[in-house]
């Protein structure tokens, strides 16, 4: 795409295929290479835990991306799928003492095992009746991790401490180094993420889950098996959700349902619509975006609390109520979310100063 | 355009030629009380142009869904034969047959088989309704013509360096040659969706070409079309058939178009089978002239 549009000539099928070209390109990707390994620097550690929790949110954003934006298959079971890999990667860890990587991963494939069972119904349906089933496995989770049937999960207590994260001598320190620490680990992670589901989308089998989504009757036609299809994607975004759920256990230390309810399926939603359905960086800029919105709102009623008393006192609602309209401004004004707009500024520059 | 040398052949069967390739036999189809299709028996013969004409509505692409899987006869059946590819043939495309001794014929019940099956032994199709993936690049769209030939690894995806990158690679080489046969270069990375018709219909043959197909479908290709894009659609249906020697069914309502392209005419009507000959024979047919062409003279004249 870009090597229509900047003249530039490939000679090979191996340079056309690179992620970039221009310089431009690549001096953005050395910008965002030295903000990434600058910030832990310059930020303090309440800030750093705002930018743990994007990485988190970037990567649980990026694989629910892979489902609804890329492969068509609406979900609203975000929360649960994210419990699924935080109750049971903390499980493994700290009740059967596997090392912790070793938890996570194990919690990142049960993710996806889960993801591929509440991904059945999607075999039948479409849509609204979809986003319903989804619903269900939403529901069905929460039930079972709130009412604790046996208090398997959390013995009693109603929800499960996690121990500091620990590998192989290496130890997350306490306050001043703890934020700081985790950053290293959710980037470096956030970046794996971000770059394997870029990479997934210029490869068969990305094009293949876009197929699904574009015509499904034509996929087939031309060899698609839908059924594998559709379950591989759900088997794939799952576990960039599980692998999402299971660093919110370790990293915060402290597993409830609260924190996976249907409230976060709707923010992820929120991410993804916002950012751009079927772009990864989309996902990327939703994820930063939605995670810095509270923070955004709070910081501006504080500022108006003189004047405008009532905004500190709602809170929760005016969050609420600005959280609905963005996501209703862009579905109007910009469904192809952030991740348009900066293409088009983009384009803007690249003109600069001719307007086209 | 004769002259080009295209490194990988676009055909995906290796029979011998004047072999019977598809065979519908006694197949019929209803939609509730509709009878789409009444004891339709047809031969394809590998490496014709056999065209399917008929009115509007007389089962022509019903008749073509139930060879693509889409629709399943409620009686009859549709076989096709494929056989096992000898020597340097053999790389592209036919890991599932290798190790058979080369020439072995298989016979395989289509009507038994879902689409994406029949589609990985190279039955090939377009759709009367353009159906491509409209948000994907003419690129992307052909790269997906390429789907059965290519592995779907996960982690090797996830890696891209290795394996994936050298696929995509290896891939292109051949969607290239197809985008040249077809003269799409210049579309090459605009979204489909954004495409003229008479384009669109072009991606779409393209994508099917893609799959190095034993037999192509084409539903209506020229429909919709002015009679300069017509005689170019033709044109690369003919270098089709003529350079990469893959057989094609032809569906088309216009008797004119497919008479000069055609080395077999089947005419349906009302989901009978009425004529099924060379385009000369049909054309001599009694019952051709009156329920086809003389519906046809009238709407001329009137
Ligand atoms: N999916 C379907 N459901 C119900 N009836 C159908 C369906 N597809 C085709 N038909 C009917 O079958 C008959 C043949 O249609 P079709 O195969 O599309 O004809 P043609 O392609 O020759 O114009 C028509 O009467 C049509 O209404
Ligand atoms: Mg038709």
């Amino acid at each position: 795409m870009a090597a229509t549009s900047t003249g530039i000539h490939h000679r090979s099928y191996t340079s056309e295929l690179r992620l970039r070209a221009t310089k431009a390109e690549y001096f953005r990707l050395g910008l965002m290479t030295v903000l990434l390994l600058v910030l832990p620097f310059v930020l303090d550690n309440y800030w750093l835990s705002i930018a743990n929790t994007i990485m988190i949110a970037v990567i649980g954003a990026v694989g629910l991306n892979i489902l609804v934006g890329y492969t068509g298959q609406i979900s609203l079971g975000q929360g649960g799928f994210m419990a699924v890999g935080a109750y049971s990667s903390a499980i493994l860890s700290d009740r059967i003492g596997l090392p912790t990587p070793l938890a996570i991963l194990l919690a990142v494939l049960l993710t996806a095992a889960v993801g591929v069972f509440f991904g059945l119904p999607g075999l039948r349906l479409k849509g609204l009746y979809l986003a319903i089933a989804t619903l269900a496995s939403q529901v069905i989770i929460e039930f079972l991790v709130r009412r604790d049937y046996g208090d398997f999960l959390t013995e009693g207590l109603g929800y499960l401490n996690v121990d500091r994260f620990e590998f192989l001598g290496f130890k997350i320190g306490g306050r001043d180094v703890f934020e700081q620490q985790w950053y290293w680990i959710l980037m470096i992670l956030a970046v794996l993420a971000v770059v394997s589901a870029r990479n997934i989308f210029r490869t068969g089998l990305g094009r293949s889950f876009m197929a699904v989504r574009d015509q499904d009757i034509a996929a087939e036609a031309i060899g698609v098996n839908l059924t594998r299809a559709k379950l591989t994607a759900f088997a794939v975004s799952s576990a960039f959700v599980g692998l999402a759920g299971s660093l919110t256990a370790h990293y915060s230390e402290v597993v409830s349902w609260e924190k996976f309810t249907l409230d976060v399926s709707i923010l992820y939603l929120a991410m993804i619509i916002v950012g751009g359905l079927g772009s990864v960086a989309g996902a990327v800029y939703g994820a930063i975006f939605m995670t810095l919105l509270p923070e955004l709102i709070r910081r501006l009623a504080n500022a108006l609390e003189s004047t405008l008393p009532f905004l500190g006192d709602q809170l929760p609602a005016v969050r609420n109520a600005t959280f609905g309209a963005i996501i209703i401004a862009f579905l109007i004004f910009e469904p192809r979310g952030l991740d348009r707009i900066w293409q088009r500024m983009k384009d803007y520059f690249r003109f600069w100063p001719f307007r086209y | 355009m004769l002259t080009r040398a295209y490194q990988h052949s676009l055909r995906g069967s290796h029979l011998p030629a004047g072999q019977p390739l598809l065979e519908v036999d006694n197949v019929s189809l209803r939609f509730g009380g509709v009878k789409a299709l009444s004891d339709i028996s047809i031969t394809v013969t590998e490496g014709d142009v056999h065209a399917i004409i008929g009115p509007n509505g007389a089962g022509k692409s019903s008749l073509l869904n139930c060879i693509s899987g889409l629709y399943h006869p409620q009686e009859g059946e549709i076989r096709l034969r494929t056989a096992v590819a000898a020597g340097p043939e053999a790389a592209v495309g036919e890991a599932e047959d290798s190790g058979r001794p080369t020439g072995e014929v298989r016979t395989h019940t289509l009507t038994k088989l879902p689409p994406y099956k029949i589609a990985r032994l190279g039955v090939a199709r377009s759709f009367q309704n353009i159906e491509l993936f409209a948000h994907m690049t003419v690129l992307e769209n052909l790269m997906l013509g390429r789907h059965i030939h290519m592995k779907k690894s996960v982690l090797a995806s996830m890696l891209w360096f290795g394996p994936a990158r050298n696929q995509e690679i290896e891939h292109r080489h051949l969607v290239e040659e197809v985008i040249d046969l077809l003269q799409l270069q210049a579309v090459r990375n605009k979204p489909v969706g954004a495409l003229a018709y008479g384009i669109q219909k072009r991606v779409e043959l393209g994508r099917a070409l893609c799959l190095q197909p034993a037999l192509l479908l084409l539903d209506e290709p020229m429909a919709g079309m002015n009679a300069e894009e017509k005689e170019d659609m033709a044109r690369y249906i003919l270098d089709v058939h003529e350079l990469a020697h893959v057989s094609v069914v032809l569906i088309e309502h216009d008797m004119n178009v497919v008479m000069d392209i055609s080395d077999r005419v089947s005419v349906l009507d009302f989901g009978r089978l009425i004529a099924d000959g060379t385009p000369d024979e049909v054309k001599a047919d009694p019952a051709v002239i009156e329920a086809y062409l003389g519906a046809e003279e009238e709407s001329d004249r009137g």
